[in-house]
């Protein structure tokens, strides 16, 4: 194995390691069993993300429609109540069944390699958590044939992915679509928090020798706040559903207006998880960005203690401004006041952020490879998302932006063009290690230039209309308000960057055969994931490796500038 | 004026890389064209916070382009690493002190017009008006006037010689809406249970368009609003023409259709003063003809329409709550020669 890995020096050989015998009469049974019974943290992770990109599939192909209703005022393709469940459906899905499984997979495959370690703290658990976000999955989209009951034709929920009260109440929502949302919820935040107390287990207890906390690369760091944002987030959101549940078939009233519940009740409930939960997404893009944009500057990360600093300071600041989803729902002028300055404040450790990626670029020597194209139009990206957050974040702009168009360009900039451009980079970053061929370049290429062409005439313009009074979630328009063209062009884009998205699945596929071979470190990187054989052997390192900074494999290659020694302040 | 504005625009396309002032000054609906007292301090805002915002973008994306550029790798490269930097206190304790200065300067800005619109003082010549949301209308009472109208809120132009304002109370019926006609004013929702305000002061007489802004079930995309801004004159007369009784009719036909009406469920729903018809689920029809619009703005209120309307609903909205009444044809007609009466 000695010419697939790179070994460190000092490390002791793995304990019993065993042959792994492939069976050459393995069944295609036996081969999907496998799958389906593995409590192996990389397959897990494989698993998370095929999952993810299914979905995305879906949630892809509704918002296509979507697009096709809005490209022309008056546009009859789909009907009021099938437009409304496509948004609902589009929303739910791409937040809860695509990014946080794709972002959970790599995480589930990284992490335990990137600590040097052979899986994370609870197989089994880990194994549970997959499945319970799956079956949500199921749950949610099984409500196209069970929303109306036994008898009917069956819908899906159509209340919008916050799903405000009281018209989820059984008064304004009928039938068991609303149920279904957020019995699928509820399941798939079970395995949310299994995901989230698995990946913090095994960041504090299981790290390979001399991986002392501030050793660690940063992308753990962040998978660190994402899941203690997640545990912290989710179990509002699944005691508001609980709570929903019990309105609907209990006789409860928490949200039931017409018998004195309170709606705005619901609305804290949900924006205390919601806001933390866009912080559960991006945390882990911002976790990539970190590794990739340091290898292909040829740098080490600048600031890497003040970066951890920033995202456990955004991490706590993001829990108290939940309400300035709500500016514009009567509060009290303190109120608004408080949590406009409390969401200005989210903007100092992100732009300390940004700034120290900035710095890492700075005086580097910068390889436009695919992986970091990606990172380089997060960078711009991301920049732009905060600065339309800083302005929804003026109260007063707030009442005039809010629910408008302006706000849905401005968190799809976000999970778009931040969250979604980072996981591609991830994508190509990462598969070589995952599958041991590398992704194709030329493709790649394509893929960017398309997907970003596609973004920026998609969700640049889509702005403007929400400037020019159009607000969300409505499925139609008329035609003197001049919205007309705006929405053909983001349209149009939208159906550019499905097109990109084609070229990519094509290259994930063809380059599982006819990629270009990785070896163990093909980015010449310096985490411990790129020391074992790609892809790594399921005990993940044939040695258990042993630590003296935070780049292992820096130390191996340039013995005479080690970082052990350099960065003796963070040893 | 104008050469801020323009600047602001400008400022805007360059962040946002494109936009069309052609279609932004046709739109009666843009954010950017104020009417009204609260609409012009958040203009103003918003105008610094462009400003703010645009600056941070050019600075922080030209130090990002140049980096890019400058550090790239070039194909004469020696293959050596570049000098390794673990970081500087200095350098980053600069670029947490600047946007904390940013934060500061911007939350006072925002704090201050924040309690100027929400602590605004009620003037005595101010006139109060109730609005309640309804899947998908509004319902739009003068309590003070004895006036009930739906869909279409009158108000009177504010100047600074007389200044007067107009404060709505909102509420709900049903779920949650929002009020939102952007040239007079932010949105504000209106929950059930609860009881927000909004105010304006619009200085121009002409149509303001709106709408709900707040998801409030199927047919929240045609749940429109306008707001009549009219002169003091204009206003005293139209609130005498709604104070009166509806008219009565006297022709044959009309007649028969009041009888139509009176004997179909229409009256479960709508009120038409001065005669049974007493329901409050739907518009009030005393004047319905005094209106522009049928159906919450959903089509152009003509004797027509308001047949198609009666006929079937859906024709115009699909998931109003109105039922279609299987009426014949000659019932329709009936109810609609009553109906078109009613001015």
């Amino acid at each position: 194995m000695s010419e697939s890995s790179i070994s460190l020096p000092g490390g002791l050989p793995e304990a019993g390691t065993k042959e792994v015998s492939k069976g050459t009469s393995a069944s295609v049974v036996e081969a999907l069993q496998e799958w389906v019974i593995t409590v192996d943290h990389k397959k897990l992770g494989v698993l998370y993300i095929l999952y993810g990109l299914v979905m995305f599939a879906v949630a892809g192909i509704e918002v296509l429609l979507i697009r096709i209703q809005l490209a022309a005022p008056g546009n009859h393709v789909v009907s009021a109540q099938v437009f409304n469940r496509l948004f609902t459906m589009h929303g739910t899905t791409m937040i809860f069944f695509m990014v946080m499984p794709v972002v959970f997979g790599f995480g589930n495959y990284l992490m335990p390699l990137m600590l040097g370690v052979r899986d994370m703290a609870f197989p089994r658990l880990n194994a549970f958590s997959f499945w319970m976000t799956a079956f949500g999955g199921l749950l949610l989209y099984y409500s196209f044939l069970g929303g109306t009951g036994l008898q009917g034709a069956g819908t899906a929920p159509d209340v919008a992915w916050f799903a405000y009260a009281p018209l989820t109440e059984r008064a304004f929502s009928r039938g068991h679509s609303t149920d279904f949302w957020a019995l699928s919820l509820i399941v798939s935040g079970f395995g949310s928090i299994g995901t989230a107390v698995n990946f913090l287990a095994t960041a504090f207890c299981l790290r390979c020798k001399g991986m002392k906390l501030f050793r660690m690369p940063l992308f753990v760091w962040l998978y660190i706040v994402t899941s203690a944002l997640l545990i912290l987030a989710v179990s509002p959101l699944t005691a508001a559903q609980v709570m929903l549940l019990i309105d609907r078939y209990l006789g409860g009233h928490f949200f039931d207006t017409q018998a004195g519940g309170s709606a705005v009740l619901w609305a804290h409930f949900f924006w205390i998880f919601g806001h933390p939960e866009v912080y559960v997404l991006v945390m882990p893009a911002f976790g990539m960005a970190s590794e990739i944009i340091p290898v292909f500057s040829r740098k080490a990360i600048f600031g890497y203690a003040a970066m951890v600093a920033a995202s456990v300071c955004i991490a706590f600041v993001s829990l108290s401004v939940w309400a300035h989803h709500m500016f514009t729902v009567g509060m009290s002028a303190p109120g608004n006041a408080f949590f406009a300055l409390s969401t200005m404040i989210v903007g100092i450790p992100t732009g300390i952020k940004i700034f120290n990626w900035l710095a890492t670029l700075w005086g580097g020597k910068i390889r436009f490879t695919v992986p970091m194209c990606f990172s380089l139009a997060f960078l711009f990206q991301f920049l732009i998302a905060g600065l339309t957050g800083i302005m929804l974040s003026v109260a007063p702009f707030n009442w005039q932006l809010h629910n408008s168009y302006f706000v849905v360009a401005h968190f799809h900039y976000v999970i778009v063009g931040a969250i979604v451009f980072m996981v591609f980079a991830g994508f190509y970053f990462w598969y070589p290690k995952v599958t041991g061929r590398l992704l194709n370049e030329r493709l790649g290429k394509l893929h960017f230039w398309l997907f970003l062409i596609g973004f920026h005439l998609t969700f640049d313009f889509m702005h403007i209309p929400g400037i020019l009074g159009m607000p969300r979630q409505i499925y139609t328009y008329e035609a003197d308000r001049g919205w007309g063209p705006l929405n053909l062009v983001v349209s149009i884009g939208a159906f550019i960057q499905a097109a990109a998205v084609v070229i990519f699945v094509v290259n994930l596929l063809t380059s599982v055969f006819r990629g270009k071979l990785a070896g163990p470190d093909p980015w010449d990187a310096w985490t411990l994931e790129w020391t074992t054989s790609s892809p790594p052997p399921p005990y993940n390192f044939d040695v258990e490796p042993v630590v003296s900074s935070a780049r292992p494999l820096w130390d191996l290659k340039h013995p005479e500038d080690p970082d052990s020694f350099n960065s003796g302040a963070r040893s | 004026m104008r050469s801020r504005r323009n600047t602001v625009f400008v400022i805007l396309v360059s962040v946002f890389c494109c936009g069309s002032p052609l279609v932004a000054r046709e739109s009666q609906t843009n954010i950017f064209s104020p009417r009204s007292g609260p609409a012009h301090s958040i203009y103003s805002l918003s105008q610094f916070t462009l400003a703010i915002t645009g600056l941070i973008f050019v600075v922080v994306a030209g130090l990002l382009l140049y980096a890019i550029i400058r550090f790239r790798h070039r194909p004469t490269d020696d293959g050596s690493e570049p000098p390794q930097i673990f970081g500087s206190t200095q350098i980053e304790l600069s670029w947490t002190i600047i946007p904390i200065l940013i934060v500061t300067v911007l939350f006072l800005t925002t704090a201050r017009v924040i309690f100027y619109i929400q602590d605004a003082p009620k003037p005595p010549s101010a006139l109060e008006v109730t609005v309640i949301g309804h899947q998908f209308w509004w319902e739009i009472r003068y309590p003070a006037l004895h006036v009930v109208t739906a869909n279409e809120l009158h108000v009177p132009i504010s100047t600074s010689g007389a200044p007067a304002p107009t404060f709505l109370k909102l509420t709900s019926a049903d779920v949650i809406h929002s009020f939102w006609v952007p040239e007079l004013a932010g949105k504000t929702d209106l929950f059930p249970n609860r009881i927000n305000e909004l105010w304006m002061s619009p200085e121009t007489a002409g149509v303001y368009k709106g709408q709900c802004a707040q998801f409030c079930g199927t047919e929240h995309a045609k749940m429109l609003l306008r707001v009549y801004a009219d002169t003091p004159e204009a206003f005293a007369a139209w609130i005498r023409e709604q104070q009166s009784p509806a008219i009565v009719s006297t022709s044959d036909r009309a007649l028969e259709g009041r009888k139509q009406f009176e004997s179909q469920a229409c009256i479960n729903c709508h009120a038409v003063g001065g005669t049974v018809a007493n329901g409050r689920f739907g518009p009030d029809l005393t004047h319905l003809m005094s209106r522009d619009t049928l159906a919450s703005g959903a089509a152009p209120n003509t004797a027509e329409n308001l047949a198609r309307w009666i006929d079937d609903p859906d024709t115009f909205k699909q998931g109003s709550l109105m039922p279609s009444m299987h009426l014949t044809k000659a019932q329709v007609e009936q109810i609609t020669a009553y109906l078109v009466t009613l001015k």
